[in-house]
């Protein structure tokens, strides 16, 4: 050990205030930087939606929404695709948000602690991070070759709330956790049985948070297109899962691909026409047909009528829908993107509006629940 | 009447609940084992026609040849290569958000800075894909010539802008779950913010922080969409990110592009793929996990 020698110890000191300013000027900079960083995250977003609107925005206009899927990008729309999506979104609402809930409520207020209730912990954690393309070899696997549940709208909800199920459960464990004791005490303590304290008192004070975890899953599955790859959601869909009078009803001649061109061009059908309408050729002109008349149909032709009430009560059950075929907006636009033609990218752009406008309204609405909640309740 | 309170009323709807809520809750370990069942079922098939032994060292994947050759190694390459461009892209970004809104940014920044960030998230992952193949793309091919229209480079980059919320938001939980009394010692050393947040709070939640990172890599291994739009599709041994190439997620997605069969070695393939990926992503999870669990009961 050697002597501290003074003259170095003195300049160490005096030497300190240099390095100080340096060392603050290094803390100031870094400000700098993590904003720089933060900026870098929020520019994407904002290049994301000017290279969205740039592309399609043009393309936004009402026909866009109310045609459906054609060969032809010049007349394709959306039409078969938003009701998929909501018809999707609806069958897989219905399934998982009670489940979520109540599986939620069970791990937090009644499951013991033993190696039952951490395995089902152990599995909603590992469902979370499950990458969702393994959710559609489920489907392809179980749903449709087991159960014989078809490419359907149903598997599709099926498959889509498994997916969405760990976000509510996750959701509504942390909004439960969130309801002080004292409350499940009062209730019990006045009669109620722990059912009753659960629904009637702890329920309503962790439904904001409930509902933040369901507006953000319910977003998830409307932006999901891996899954419903695997169940053939890649189809050219010119038809709706629900009919209702005044209707167009389309009628597809031959086998298409999944763009609406026909696999074999040369090929004709004899067709008797059911309703007067036109019959939109493959190269979109339109010939006029009368009812009970047969006509020699081109492949790649599609038949528009107007569907009557007779058509609408024939074809109308309550669930008709949930086994028919089905698009949804992500795959549209997936499939509008694969296309080299610049004008399917231009309404693949519109479509991607339309999917990021929803997803960011619903994820903001979530965002900003959490935020009045974290202000609103001091319990 | 008197009542007799020591006689325990039946309450049937308090045992239909519990049962009920028991059941939804149970159902999570049901769709585990159904994964893990289906997965592995068919991809037992897979092995019978295919040993194990050309799935882990052949170096080629071309199922639909009519040469076959079943080596997973291309697809790894391109799932690898994919998720080090995304990482290194998100971690540094990410880590630099998240101790900038950790150790400096005002309670009102962080209020703001970190839900914005978190719309991020919320981008549908097919929107992503465009970006990557119709912004990103182009801007890449005139900073680097001869780069190809479909590269896992502007794929890597585009998710690796994906998870930086993951990334940034948790490791800032776990900074934040640093205690106060650790930062105030530094301070009363005589440490600026910035040391004491690379020298006291950065190693203090490191295994957070790792987590973080970890779960955040596990995302981009499983990410399917960005990269079957813009990463190429190719299934080929991936030396360098401006290579178009395949990955695991893009060559399951691929296959059900096509009209699979059932019951075809093709279609088996796609589970043998899947449950790759699956073992990848679940050995990430856990050590994830077990990473967090560990930064939780360190004070």
């Amino acid at each position: 050990m050697t002597a501290i020698d003074p003259t170095t110890a003195i300049r160490d000191i005096t030497a300190h205030p240099k390095g100080l300013g340096m060392r603050r000027f290094k803390d100031a900079s870094f400000i700098v930087w993590g904003i720089v960083a933060t900026f870098i995250g929020l520019g994407t977003l904002v290049a994301l939606v000017g290279e969205l609107v740039n592309d399609g925005g043009h393309r936004l206009t009402a026909a866009f929404f109310m045609s459906f899927p054609s060969s032809d990008p010049a007349q394709a729309g959306i039409l078969s695709a938003w009701v998929g999506s909501i018809l999707v979104i609806i069958t897989t609402a219905l399934i998982a948000i009670p489940i979520g809930v109540l599986a939620g409520i069970y791990l937090e207020e009644y499951g013991p602690k033993n190696i039952i209730t951490s395995s089902i912990e152990i599995a909603v954690n590992n469902l979370a991070g499950v990458p969702s393309i393994i959710f559609g070899l489920l489907a392809v696997g179980l749903f449709v070759q087991v159960f014989g549940l078809g490419q359907t709208i149903l598997t599709a909800g099926v498959t889509l709330s498994l997916l969405i199920l760990p976000v509510i459960i996750v959701a509504t464990r942390e909004a439960v956790r969130g309801v002080p004791q004292e409350i499940r005490h009062a209730a019990v303590a006045v009669g109620a049985t722990k059912w009753q304290a659960t629904q009637h008192h702890v329920l309503p004070y962790a439904l904001p948070g409930v509902v933040t975890g369901v507006i953000i899953g319910i977003s998830r599955a409307i932006g999901e297109t891996a899954p419903l790859i695997l169940i053939g959601g890649l189809t050219f869909v010119a038809f709706l899962p629900v009919t209702r009078p005044g209707d167009p009803t389309f009628q597809i001649i031959g086998a298409v691909d999944e763009y609406g061109a026909p696999v074999t061009p040369e090929a004709v059908e004899r067709i008797t026409i059911d309703h007067d309408g036109v019959v939109v050729m493959p190269d979109f002109t339109e010939m006029p047909v009368e009812a009970g008349q047969t006509y020699e149909l081109p492949h790649g032709a599609t038949v528009q009528s107007i569907a009557t009430v007779g058509d609408a009560v024939a074809s109308w059950s309550p669930t008709n829908w949930l086994n028919s075929e089905f698009t949804v907006l992500p795959i549209q636009m997936f499939n509008w993107t694969s296309r080299p033609q610049a004008e399917f990218l231009e309404i693949a752009a519109a479509a991607g509006i339309v999917l990021l406008f929803i997803t960011l309204l619903l994820n903001g609405s979530a965002i900003y629940l959490r935020y009045r909640l974290r202000k609103s309740i001091r319990w | 009447m008197e009542r007799d309170f020591t006689k325990k009323r039946a309450r049937p709807v308090e045992g239909l609940m519990e049962g009920l809520l028991f059941a939804a809750a149970a159902l999570a370990v049901a769709i585990v084992a159904g994964i893990l069942y289906v997965v592995i079922s068919e991809a037992a098939k897979f092995f019978a026609e295919v040993s194990f032994i050309e799935f882990v060292t052949s170096t080629q994947w071309t199922p639909l040849f009519d040469d076959a050759h079943y080596g997973i190694a291309p697809l790894l390459t391109g799932t690898f290569m994919s998720t080090l461009v995304a990482l290194a892209v998100a971690v540094p970004l990410g880590l630099l958000v998240a101790i900038y809104l950790s150790e400096f940014a005002s309670p009102r920044m962080r209020e703001s800075i970190k839900p914005t960030l978190e719309l991020l998230a919320g981008v549908p992952t097919v929107v992503y894909g465009y970006f990557a193949l119709l912004f990103v793309t182009p801007i890449l091919q005139r900073l680097i010539p001869g780069l190809p229209g479909f590269n896992l480079l502007s794929a890597g980059l585009v998710m690796g802008l994906m998870i930086i919320p993951y990334i940034a938001s948790l490791s800032e939980d776990a900074m934040r779950a640093v205690p106060r009394s650790m930062r105030e010692g530094s301070f009363a050393m005589g440490a600026t913010r910035l040391e004491t947040a690379f020298r006291v709070v950065f190693p203090a939640a490191i295994s957070g922080i790792i987590g973080a990172v970890i779960l955040g890599m596990s995302r981009a291994v499983g990410e399917t969409m960005i990269v079957v739009i813009a990463g190429g599709q190719l299934p080929q041994i991936v030396t360098s990110p401006t290579q178009q190439g395949a990955t695991v997620t893009a060559f399951i997605a691929q296959v059900a592009l096509g009209d699979i069969a059932f019951g075809t070695l093709e279609y088996q393939s796609i589970f043998a793929a899947g449950l790759a990926l699956l073992v990848l992503t679940l050995m990430f999870n856990f050590i994830a996990f077990g990473l967090q669990r560990r930064f939780r009961e360190a004070y």
